[in-house]
């Protein structure tokens, strides 16, 4: 029977891994029996690249290289990775959370005629059998679920598996199948660029800071980058400030909005209506700030604040200096 | 031009939801049900594109129990033409798979110009029945779109994926599947007049042998059901605004070794 | 006996609920301070159709019925006094008596703007010297040719400054008494047509409360709706419609209240457990909850008897003076429950209990209410 688990490589565009595949090529390695397999489709792969794959812990690197794959269509990709998958017969599938993983391995499950779960937040094998755990109603209850057969495929929530640690000098053959090339459909036109904030991606993030309704408006939430700055935080926005108008959707926390799960989020003003918490439940130490004892946040929160926002995050930033300047 | 939406009846989020006795199931009694946020962002898109288009028919499906013509009979409200409603206890337990494949069978019968679907579900977040419809189809998708058009022949939809850092621009030839990110509109509510013109438009009740479709066992299953895991108890730190904070600063380095 | 609601007043009590929560409740409380009429609002809930639910869509309405008016303003209410009572007088006060009484041209002209939402409409009866005596009307129309020459003074007009047309309720002939009163649609514009005065008022401080003052104010004789000297049965059976809109707002303000109340009695503590764990207070959520829930049946008797084409002057009159006490207790208890934070702004539940005591007041005081009861059940002797 196959063993190995795939780990399909999500990369900055630049020919460098991601640093949430240390957490998938982490986990995978923990499940397989000495088959962690890194799966690369890519324009162009670094040399740096395919070494850091292996330091984290792939015994192997499929590399599927060619100007085709960029930018990503799940078409081209999917034709592509199939035939592979076929051919090989790996045992399980797994991508991080990614704009273009969680269609392109949705996709490639259709085509292998596979089940595939999305978003995962644990793994464990039952015998032969992989159960997945993963946040079903908003975050309300968890989900084990299995498969009927393999590959498991499988996306893994970003900031929740613990990341494998890089053992420098390790080191993996690359593979470089040749595989058919599907004619792409969807034709690229043009990549619009957010506005750089020089603070790290929302999902991304292992440290997040939120302002909600208590943020009053769009021009307080500077006190909140500035306290980013220092601490290198990304900054997001509960549904009530971003319907408001006072930040762009893609700040936005909760259901309908980003879900994630750093290692530290500070919620600012913000009150923790259930859609909220479902995109930030999985967070491991909450801090909430708010001045109404009463609000949902602290109830999930490790450690809370009761007082003004506009008082407590500048005495915050300072603090943070402090201790960073140290 | 036709345009078909695919929607998905859910527990609203402010909903209690409840494990039933079966672990594998939550307890229905009770719930409010509603159409899936993103599909109604979907759902406001078609109407767009039809009433730019000045032309054409939009059609709702959805796949579930009888429940689901409520899901049905709001978009019509909002504006749909008609609905499809995929009703067959053959589809209980479907995965997102099998729910492709009979979306799947619908959409080649119907053989729209377009299908827009919710970018996900909001009961099981799964977010992959659209992509999958796309690779049963053969037809090329762009999964959170927050910007769409059509062209005037209906032969290529210009689509803006959100990505991370940015948005990519497409264009893809018809028929295609484009899923709707938050930011794509402002869904409408339905009008009074809209509510009471639903009640004479069609809901077509389809069953797996209508599509010719035979009962096949989910590729996904779930085996149980959990409540989260209780968070320890929270500490409000006590004290002036000062002490608090060095508190807390104090307690996010040193105990939770967060900072 | 049936209770279920249809699916279609099911979507637009779900409608008006999604509205009231998402667009009305975030500016509630800032309209309520700046005494300010929510122009952006009222405009939207004209292009859902809320402005004129029973009206035939032939004349701009929606075509529903009173029962899904009622359940519309009870959702309306929940989240904001003001906005119920401006769509309330709209659809009850002023676009039931033009679809009734009025002529295919007059409903054209007068009806269709307002069912649709486009303008608003007022009901000027109250004067100066005569609150709930209706009969004793002062304002005076002379016929002149082919016009009528309007003087007089109307007093607490809801939508008065903001109404495109006004319902005015004159003396046509002073020697005939309540025989002789008329009602003409004045436009807004019309020559010696004035507003000089908005109050400023204790509740539902968002909708405008206006003076209306005619001076030798011609109005065409083809704007007087139903006959000269009809115009005191028709003040008298809008009126019953009128009621039951505003026990419509009644039992929303008492249920607004009630689910805020809820919310802090489960999250409020006292004495280590939230109120709520209290008998004392679960004592008055109970008898809130079940107060309410009578004044709702009885608004949605008389809803559906109005459907029905039957007589329902009396269940009218019970449901609105049984809703609007129910909406003064209720409130009162509401703040009571939330103590010291009841009394200040920030908690909202003061607000429901200003806004509730006008519904004991207009369209009939609770004691005119009980007249018309104690007429029936008496069979006309007093």
């Amino acid at each position: 029977m196959a063993n190995a688990f795939w780990c399909i490589v999500e990369d900055d565009r630049q020919g460098t891994p991601k640093k949430v595949m240390a957490e998938v090529i982490g986990e995978a390695a923990r499940l397989s029996r000495g088959q962690t397999e890194a799966v690369w489709l890519t324009d162009k792969a670094s040399a740096a690249g395919l070494k850091q794959l292996a330091e984290w812990g792939a015994t192997k690197i499929r590399l599927l290289e060619s100007a085709a794959f960029a930018p990503y269509r799940s078409e081209v990709w999917v034709g592509a990775a199939a035939e592979l998958a076929v051919k090989e017969a790996p045992r399980a599938i797994f991508a991080p959370v990614t704009s273009r993983a969680r269609e392109f391995v949705a996709r490639l499950a259709a085509r292998l005629g596979v089940g595939l779960a999305a978003d995962c937040v644990a793994f464990a094998m039952d015998g032969e059998r992989l159960v997945a755990t993963r946040p079903v109603y908003a975050g309300k209850l968890l989900a084990k679920t299995t498969w009927a057969k393999t590959p498991s495929v499988a996306t893994l929530r970003p900031n929740v598996f613990r990341p494998a640690e890089a053992q420098p000098g390790r080191t993996a053959p690359v593979e470089r199948p040749s595989v058919t090339l599907p004619a792409a459909q969807m034709k690229f036109v043009e990549r619009r660029e957010e506005v750089a904030t020089g603070l790290p991606e929302l999902t991304e993030a292992e440290i997040v800071l939120s302002g909600g309704r208590g943020m009053k408006g769009p021009e307080n939430y500077v006190i909140l980058e500035d306290m980013a700055h220092v601490i290198g935080a990304a900054v997001g926005a509960s549904r009530a400030a971003v319907d408001a108008g006072w930040r762009p959707h893609r700040f936005q926390i909760g259901q309908t909005g980003r879900t994630i799960s750093p290692k530290l989020y500070m919620g600012f003003g913000v009150s923790g209506a259930i859609q909220h918490l479902a995109g930030m439940r999985t967070s491991k130490v909450i801090v909430a700030v708010n001045k109404d004892p009463e609000a949902p946040i602290f109830k999930i929160a490790d450690y809370g604040i009761v007082g003004d926002l506009f008082e407590v995050v500048p005495e915050l930033t300072k603090e943070f200096k402090k201790l960073l300047e140290k | 031009m036709k345009i078909l939406v695919a929607v998905k009846q859910v527990p609203d989020t402010a909903t209690q939801v409840k494990i039933s006795a079966d672990p594998r199931a939550i307890d229905t009694t009770g719930i409010t049900w509603i159409v899936s946020p993103y599909d109604e962002f979907a759902v406001e898109e078609a109407l767009r594109i039809k009433e730019k288009r000045g032309q054409g028919e939009v059609v709702a499906v959805s796949l579930g129990p009888e429940r689901v013509k409520e899901a049905l009979r709001s978009c019509l409200a909002m504006g749909c033409d008609r609905a499809i409603h995929l009703n067959d206890p053959a589809w209980n337990g479907a995965d997102t798979l099998a729910t492709a494949k009979a979306l799947a069978a619908v959409i080649q019968r119907e053989a729209p110009g377009l299908v827009l679907c919710g970018r996900q579900a909001i009961d099981d977040d799964m977010g992959a029945v659209p992509a999958q419809l796309a690779e049963l189809l053969g037809w090329p998708c762009a999964s959170w779109v927050m910007e769409a058009t059509v062209d005037g022949d209906g032969k290529t939809a210009r689509a803006a994926r959100q990505v991370e850092g940015g948005l990519e621009v497409f264009d893809l030839p018809l028929p295609a599947v484009l899923t709707a990110q938050k930011g794509l509109n402002e869904p409408r509510y339905p009008t009074l007049k809209g509510i009471m013109g639903a009640k004479k438009k069609e809901i077509r009740d389809v069953k797996a042998t209508d599509l010719g479709l035979a009962v096949e066992p989910p590729q996904l299953s779930v085996v149980m059901l959990e409540a989260l895991p209780p968070r320890p108890p929270g500490r409000i730190l006590q004290g002036d605004v000062p002490t608090a904070v060095k508190e807390l600063v104090r307690s996010l380095r040193e105990d939770a070794k967060a900072i | 006996m049936k209770l279920d609601l249809s699916a279609e007043q099911q979507m637009i009590q779900a409608l008006a609920r999604e509205f009231a929560e998402t667009a009305i409740k975030p500016i509630a409380a800032e309209i309520d301070r700046e005494a300010r009429f929510p122009h952006e609002t009222v405009k939207r809930m004209g292009e859902l159709g809320l402005m004129g639910i029973a009206i035939p869509e032939r004349w701009g309405g929606s075509g529903v019925d009173a029962v899904a008016s009622v359940l519309a303003i009870e959702e309306i209410a929940k989240a904001c006094g003001s906005h119920a009572a401006i769509m309330s007088v709209n659809n009850s006060l002023y676009c039931d008596p033009v679809y009734k009484f009025g002529t295919d041209a007059q409903r054209e002209r007068f009806l269709k703007p307002v069912a649709s939402g486009h303008a608003h409409g007022c009901f000027a009866l109250t004067e100066p010297q005569a609150g709930s005596d209706a009969s004793n009307q002062h304002t005076l129309a002379v016929r002149d040719g082919a016009h009528y020459v309007l003087n007089g003074r109307k007093q607490f007009v809801t939508n008065g400054r903001e109404a495109s047309f006004a319902l005015v309720f004159c003396a046509t002939d002073r020697a005939k008494a309540h025989h002789g009163i008329s009602t003409l649609v004045v436009e807004k514009g019309t020559p010696g047509f004035l507003v000089p005065k908005t109050e400023d008022k204790l509740g539902i401080r968002a909708s405008d409360t206006a003076e209306l003052v005619f001076e030798d104010c011609r109005v065409p004789a083809e704007n007087r709706l139903g006959e000269e000297g009809m115009g005191f049965p028709i003040a008298l059976a809008t009126l019953d419609g009128g009621r039951i809109g505003i026990a419509a707002q009644a039992v929303g303000l008492a249920a607004g209240a009630l689910e805020r109340s809820v919310a802090y009695a489960r999250e409020r503590k006292s004495f280590g457990v939230p109120i709520g764990h209290h008998q004392m207070v679960q004592w008055m959520l109970a008898d809130m909850a079940t107060a309410i829930d009578g004044a709702r049946l009885l608004t949605l008797r008389a809803a559906a008897l109005k459907d029905e084409g039957r007589p329902y002057t009396t269940a009218a009159a019970m449901a609105k003076l049984f809703a609007a006490e129910t909406a003064m207790k209720v409130t009162t208890d509401a703040v009571q429950i939330h103590g010291g934070y009841g009394f200040i702004k920030e908690y909202e539940v003061e607000r429901y209990f200003r806004d509730a005591k006008i519904t004991q007041i207009y369209e009939g005081t609770s004691q005119i209410q009980k007249l018309v009861i104690a007429r029936d059940i008496l069979g006309g002797s007093r």
